[in-house]
């Protein structure tokens, strides 16, 4: 047990009071990528979210069980939220640049969190890097994030997410709005970026998955249906209803 | 055939609207411009007043209407901005926010007389301000607020909440990701819902009536504790309080004209943000 990263154990959560996460026990190892998949609406963002405190804004949202992140509790009043934040980061659905220049929306995160002035310009040029962007947009720094091409805008998203070193990333359907070489040069991305962090991502497309996971959890109705490794969830399914959706018969 | 009928019908109902509406625009603009734009020179708008009003310019008026501008802004933006802020980001949806809500809206329909009356009451004799600019630009910020409130609350309605989370992904505080991210982000339309409110409160009449408006001084002051002239006020009794109104026509004209050039300035300032914003997009 010693490589886990985050063990949710006997979670329900509700909005309201409907309830969203059934009894959800898992738990993702270290420098893996672990998918999350099932139909929309089976509650895998919401998982994924609750992982990082993203809802913690939403008035209704209750969580019940225990969330830990090595040894901490995510959810103890006594954790900032800031720290846990810091320690897991998120790539969201939708890239989200800041309305500010490429070289500032990596800057943000490293100000906010006090990073020592002198160190920023390397970390940022290393995480850029890392995301393989910097060879696109090294001459074009003070550029507006937003004039970037889709693909651009999600690997600085990831960029920015890296910039603080994090333990975990969490990504939700990171590829859902981009074209297949964007997609590509993400996945190719995600392969590389787990020698350093545990990465969760929650996808749609079954093929992404095989290609990219270590383990994968299939999800149905707000239940964790079946968790295992990629191999044994896509070629040997112990579930009928996991068989049926990775075989596309639902979904 | 028959859906064509229908179509040139609907046609001929909406231009028409259209155009009378705008009709009754371009027939005010030309009756004051044409018979107005003759008496506005340097000296109209850089002279005081003289021989009872009959001659001369309305620098005052001029003068008083900005200071009361500046005096309404200054109390109104940051507690309308605040108050939009504290509703939009902060305020957990319940019936209090509700009710609160509610009763913005509601203070934006009440008559400005009912302002004017009001801020007789509470700035003029309750805080003993006296009639001045002080105690009108407050009344106007009161006046004011509503409308602030609620295009800026709008403004902010229109950050798209991943805008949000970005930062708060990143370990931003609420109140960093409100400073770094959703402030600038709305500040365009912030501005234009200001600037609109502002150029329709610098237009009003009856909220000062009561609170420090001046018949006529023959001062420049830019003390906050006197009386002021101001431009709409200024209009109002030229053209019906003055004892030659027919003489005085034409400076109540050339009043309306640059009354109508103040406010105009205003409104195209907001446009022009509005539409720079738009093609940044």
């Amino acid at each position: 047990m010693e490589n886990m990263k985050i063990s949710v154990n006997n979670m329900n959560l509700y909005f309201g009071k409907k309830q969203i996460l059934k009894d959800i026990n898992i738990n993702f190892k270290t420098k893996k990528v672990t998918s999350l998949i099932g139909p929309s609406g089976c509650g895998k963002s919401t998982l994924l979210r609750s992982l990082n405190r993203m809802h913690d804004l939403t008035t209704d949202a209750i969580i019940e069980g225990v969330l830990k992140l090595d040894d901490k509790d995510i959810y103890d009043k006594q954790n900032s939220i800031i720290d846990i934040r810091k320690r897991v980061g998120m790539v969201f659905q939708k890239p989200n640049p800041l309305p500010k220049s490429i070289y500032e929306n990596l800057a943000y995160a490293l100000n906010i969190h006090k990073f020592p002035k002198e160190k920023i310009p390397a970390l940022i040029e290393s995480a850029l890097k890392e995301s393989y962007l910097w060879d696109e947009v090294k001459d074009e720094l003070k550029k507006p994030a937003v004039k970037l091409s889709g693909g651009q805008q999600q690997r600085l998203c990831i960029a920015r997410t890296v910039v603080l070193r994090p333990e975990v990333i969490l990504m939700d359907e990171p590829c859902s709005a981009l074209d297949p070489i964007s997609t590509n040069k993400i996945e190719k991305l995600i392969m590389s970026l787990k020698n350093d962090y545990t990465i969760i991502i929650v996808t749609h497309n079954m093929q992404q998955a095989q290609r990219i996971s270590d383990d994968v959890a299939f999800m149905y109705m707000g239940e964790l249906v079946e968790f295992g490794t990629a191999d044994q969830i896509f070629k040997n399914p112990q579930k009928e209803l996991t068989k049926n959706y990775v075989n596309g018969h639902f979904g | 055939m028959k859906k064509k009928i229908l179509y040139i019908f609907n046609w001929i109902l909406l231009t028409g609207s259209t155009v009378i509406v705008t009709l009754f625009l371009g027939v005010i603009l030309f009756d004051i411009f044409s018979k107005g734009l003759s008496s506005v020179s340097w000296s109209f708008i850089s002279k005081f007043p003289g021989n009872g009003m009959t001659t001369g310019g309305i620098l005052p008026a001029i003068i008083g209407t900005f200071l009361l501008t500046i005096v309404t802004t200054l109390f109104a933006v940051p507690f309308g901005v605040t108050c939009a802020i504290y509703l939009n980001e902060y305020a957990k949806p319940s019936l209090l926010t509700n009710i609160i809500r509610a009763s913005i809206r509601n203070l934006a329909g009440i008559p400005s007389i009912i302002y004017g009356l009001f801020g007789l009451a509470l700035f003029v004799q309750s805080l003993r301000m006296g009639t001045s600019v002080l105690s009108a630009g407050l009344t106007l910020g009161l006046l004011s607020l509503p409308y602030i409130i609620t295009t800026t609350e709008e403004a902010l309605k229109r950050i798209p909440n991943s805008m949000r989370e970005a930062t708060l992904a990143l370990g931003a505080t609420q109140f960093e990701t409100i400073r770094d991210v959703v402030l600038p982000k709305s500040l365009p339309g912030i501005l234009t819902g200001v600037i609109l409110t502002l150029s329709r409160a610098a237009g009003e009449t009856a909220p000062i009536l009561f609170t420090g408006v001046a018949f006529y001084i023959n001062t420049l002051t830019a003390s906050l504790n006197q009386e002021f002239m101001a431009l709409p006020y200024h209009l109002y009794m030229l053209s019906t309080q003055h004892n030659s109104i027919e003489t005085v026509r034409p400076l109540a004209y050339g009043t309306s004209v640059v009354l109508i050039l103040l406010v105009f300035t205003m409104n195209i300032v907001a446009f022009y943000i509005r539409f720079k914003h738009r093609t940044q997009e």
